[in-house]
């Protein structure tokens, strides 16, 4: 590592661990043409082989951060004033080509999704020898670098493997075939950008482990990007919150943790959902003929069967929680109930009469009574169509003409906590929260009696989650049944009543939260909750982050 | 869309965040458009007004053929002694007309197309673009001259040739742009509340496929006006005594040395245009992609 020698000269530190490699002071970044401070008069400093949590919602400039490290600006934005240095390095001084070098070697990025990071038309072998950035190292030291790497990140190091090309591994060896490229080339900073977003729980425990023994070993400062308040309480030694563009809060983790000075930290904190084991209800089974029963449930797409004799009931007013990482087959469960898809056998039972095979084989009836909720309210409103529009377009079509269509929709817009000037808007005028309570009050109008949500809240950040749970509850109330379908099993055990395990296709254990959460039965059960990156709050009114079930909890976020 | 009126329900007081800029008023920012629009608005106007204020009827003989010079003409006669200036304003309002007509048709048919198999697939979807492919097999020029050889050269046929030939092209870019917007929820959600498939199409999808299509038009223009006009000049369009910018070229071409204006006119003319056109369309596909645009408030 010849290199490695020659920065240490000119950075004058070494690689002792404590001294701050990364210092970022007054950092400005605005945007043109508006001349915008996405963020203003930010300063961190980060110290060898540990890791500051960067954290806030979406929009607070936390990602523009992230990248200002590495010298690199979104378009129509610039650095406007402040300094960010690396290993004694300003980076304004840098040029075009000084740029070009720091990046991967001086400082390493991974980004929030795997898939599009590498290149699918190369090997991994490639890619890899591409990240590490010395032509001076000889193929076989180049190699034996690159293996080394992978074994450090646990993922085999042969031929076969080093042969393959991205989409030949999964989501959470991509990703970590990623972090491998970025310290195979030994960074003094790395910057991670969500890295674990779109992982299940249990890869991204593994995942977060990596990360944390990489930095260490390594003597690398990390900066770990996340909305997610638990899994940087997990990991990082030190916590900065961004809010609007500005550091409002920053300190060690247990500091923050413990005794939060801001009252957005503090809101940040509560809106996270506990994994709650215990202090639940004593649920035993409903009784009574369920209103949604499905029975023998097999679906697939084509040959491939994605679902095997699938169980589940959803009473009136009852919430059942389908619980399942990506692949279990929880959405092709749920969009089946919903009619959006059609290949499946089995029994589907809604009050009484078994429900159709897609959803316009069925009755204008069924389709009011089962109303559908989808994941990314991004992609669920019809951007050139009105609040109000969109609204009215079911209700129109499966209730009817109504007298008095303002009404309808100012009444669908209150039950999903908006007020009535929301009609006028249209989609990209919303925040996602917004959007989402758009899409629930859509789905409400038609005063349906089963609300499926495919996992409305996981596209949104914490803070506006823990509204829409809030909301939801409301719902339920009122006696609605929600069949909840999540990968979180966090939020779990803060809404639902009842709880069915989805893992490869068949439900492994179903039945009362309180009693599947405290003694699960099945080891996948045990691992999910394992996994699920946790913390414990200790400062005053933090009992708060319990009683997401008490109705009076303050709202959150904005 | 009609939205609703609801009079009982007062009116809004929140002023809503600004809609960001629709596609007209982005690519309005560009300066290429701001061009673009004042090269084909003063062709336009040449066509629209040019009949009214004509000097003479355009096929009144006021000088010798080819003749430069005379009084009471600025640039002289034609071929056979009509006023140059007077046949130049009255030959384009046939051509925008033709050229009009066919990329309207043809990209109305080929978004009707477009969207249909976007959204069916299936054997509907293969049925349409495999036919699509056949006709995209003949050149769109030669195609024309073909059929106007055998029926004959009539106005309406023009514009049928011109609009088939545009269809297939129209469809593929309008498909792909609706496989798009049919995987987004948006669509699925409609589906779900079981809305005819008919209303789908038209409600949920065609107007979020708006962009790529106004791209369509104006490229489907430029293009029509390129093959009106040469359809013209081969004898295969409009036929004399008509005043048309295409027919005019190719009558006066033998003249060319001793009166260029005769020629030298109407080829500005669809230069300019077809520039104007295309500038046009460029402004209006760098809005659609969103090259250029900054960050605002």
């Amino acid at each position: 590592m010849t290199r490695d020698a020659g920065r240490e000269a000119d950075s004058g530190g070494g690689r002792d661990t404590g001294a701050a490699v990364l210092s970022v002071e007054g950092l400005t970044v605005i945007g043109r043409p508006s001349d915008v401070e996405i963020i203003s008069g930010v300063s961190i400093t980060v110290a060898r082989g540990t890791i500051l949590g960067l954290v806030g919602e979406s929009g607070s400039g936390k990602t523009t951060l992230g990248l200002s490290l590495l010298a690199h600006c979104k378009r129509a934005t610039e650095i406007s004033a402040g300094r960010v240095e690396v290993a004694g390095k300003d980076l304004a001084s840098l040029s075009e080509r000084g740029v070009r070098e720091l990046r991967g070697r001086a400082v390493a990025y991974i980004p929030q999704s795997p898939a599009s990071a590498l290149n699918p038309a190369l090997r991994l072998r490639t890619q890899l020898r591409e990240a590490l950035h010395d032509a001076s190292l000889s193929a076989a030291d180049a190699q034996a670098r690159v293996r080394e790497v992978l074994g450090e990140v646990a993922l085999p190091d042969d031929d076969g493997f080093l042969a393959r090309y991205p989409h030949q591994l999964s989501g959470g060896q991509q990703q970590r075939v990623a972090i491998a490229m970025a310290f195979v080339g030994r960074p003094d900073v790395i910057v991670l950008d969500e890295p674990t977003t779109g992982l299940d729980v249990t890869t991204q425990a593994h995942v977060l482990e990596t990360i944390r023994r990489m930095t260490r070993d390594y003597g690398t400062a990390g900066v770990y990007i996340s909305h997610d308040m638990a899994v940087v309480a997990d990991l990082a030694d030190e916590i900065a919150v961004m809010y609007r563009g500005e550091v409002v809060e920053r300190g060690r983790t247990d500091r923050v943790l413990a005794d939060p000075r801001h009252s957005y930290t503090r809101r940040l904190l509560t809106a996270v959902p506990l994994l709650r084991t215990t202090g639940h209800e004593e649920g035993g089974e409903p009784e009574g003929e369920p209103l949604l029963r499905v029975a023998g449930l097999d679906a697939g797409y084509g040959r491939t069967r994605v679902l095997d004799g699938i169980d589940v009931s959803v009473h009136r007013g009852e919430c059942v929680a389908l619980l399942g990482e990506s692949g279990s087959g929880k959405t092709t469960l749920s969009r089946s109930v919903a009619g959006l898809h059609r290949q499946y056998t089995g029994e589907v039972v809604f009050d009484g009469s078994p429900l159709a095979a897609g959803s316009y084989r069925r009755t204008a009836e069924q389709r009011r009574r089962v109303q559908y909720v989808f994941q990314n309210p991004y992609e669920a409103l019809n951007p050139r169509r009105r609040v109000r529009d969109q609204i009215l377009g079911p209700y129109r079509h499966l209730v009817g003409r109504p007298r008095d269509p303002g009404a309808v929709v100012a009444e669908a817009l209150e039950r999903a906590a908006l007020s009535a000037s929301y009609a006028d808007r249209y989609p990209e005028q919303l925040s996602g929260g917004e959007r989402q309570r758009v899409c629930i009050a859509r789905a409400v109008a038609t005063r349906p009696d089963l609300l499926i949500c495919d996992e409305i809240t996981s596209a949104l950040d914490v803070s506006v989650q823990a509204e829409i749970v809030k909301l939801l509850r409301g719902l339920q109330d009122e006696g609605m049944a929600l069949l909840f379908v999540t990968h979180n099993i966090a939020l779990v055990s803060n809404i639902a009543q009842r709880v069915a395990v989805l893992h490869r296709g068949v439900i492994v254990e179903q039945g009362p939260v309180g009693r599947v959460m405290s003694a699960p039965e099945h080891e996948y059960t045990r691992a999910l909750i394992a996994d699920t990156p946790d913390f414990e709050l200790s400062f005053a009114g933090a009992p708060e982050r319990l009683g997401m079930a008490a109705q009076d909890r303050p709202v959150t976020g904005a | 869309m009609s939205a609703p009126v609801n009079a009982g329900v007062e009116p809004v007081t929140v002023v809503p965040r600004g809609r960001g800029a629709g596609l007209f008023r982005t690519a309005w920012g560009f300066g290429r458009t701001k061009v673009g629009a004042a090269l084909t608005g003063l062709i336009v106007l040449i066509a629209v007004v040019g009949p009214f204020v004509a000097p003479y009827t355009p096929t009144e003989f006021v000088a010798r053929p080819f003749e430069t010079g005379v009084d009471g003409t600025l640039f002289g006669g034609d071929n056979r002694g009509r006023d140059v200036l007077t046949r130049f304003l009255w030959g384009g309002w046939t051509l925008l007309l033709l050229a009009g007509a066919s990329a309207a048709i043809g990209v109305a048919a080929g978004t009707v197309v477009g969207v249909v198999a976007g959204y069916r697939r299936g054997w509907l979807d293969d049925v349409l673009m495999r036919v699509g492919d056949v006709l995209l097999a003949f050149p769109q020029l030669i195609a024309a001259l073909l059929v106007m050889s055998i029926v004959g050269p009539k106005v309406w046929l023009i514009v049928a040739v011109i609009a088939v030939s545009h269809m297939p092209r129209v469809a593929r870019v309008i498909r792909e742009a609706t496989r798009k917007v049919v995987e987004q929820d948006y669509v699925k959600a409609a589906e779900a509340v079981g809305l005819p498939r008919w209303r789908i199409m038209a409600v949920e999808i065609l107007p979020n496929v708006t962009s790529p299509l106004l791209v369509e038009l104006g490229l489907r223009l430029t293009y029509s006006i390129g093959v009106v006009a040469v359809l013209g000049f081969l004898g295969m369009g409009l036929q004399p005594p008509t005043a048309d910018w295409g027919l005019m070229i190719n009558e006066n071409r033998q003249g060319m040395a001793v009166q260029p204006w005769a020629v030298a006119l109407p080829v500005a003319a669809i230069a300019v245009l077809t520039i104007g056109a295309n500038l046009i369309t460029d402004g209006l596909s760098r809005a659609a992609i969103g090259i250029d645009r900054g960050v605002e408030k």
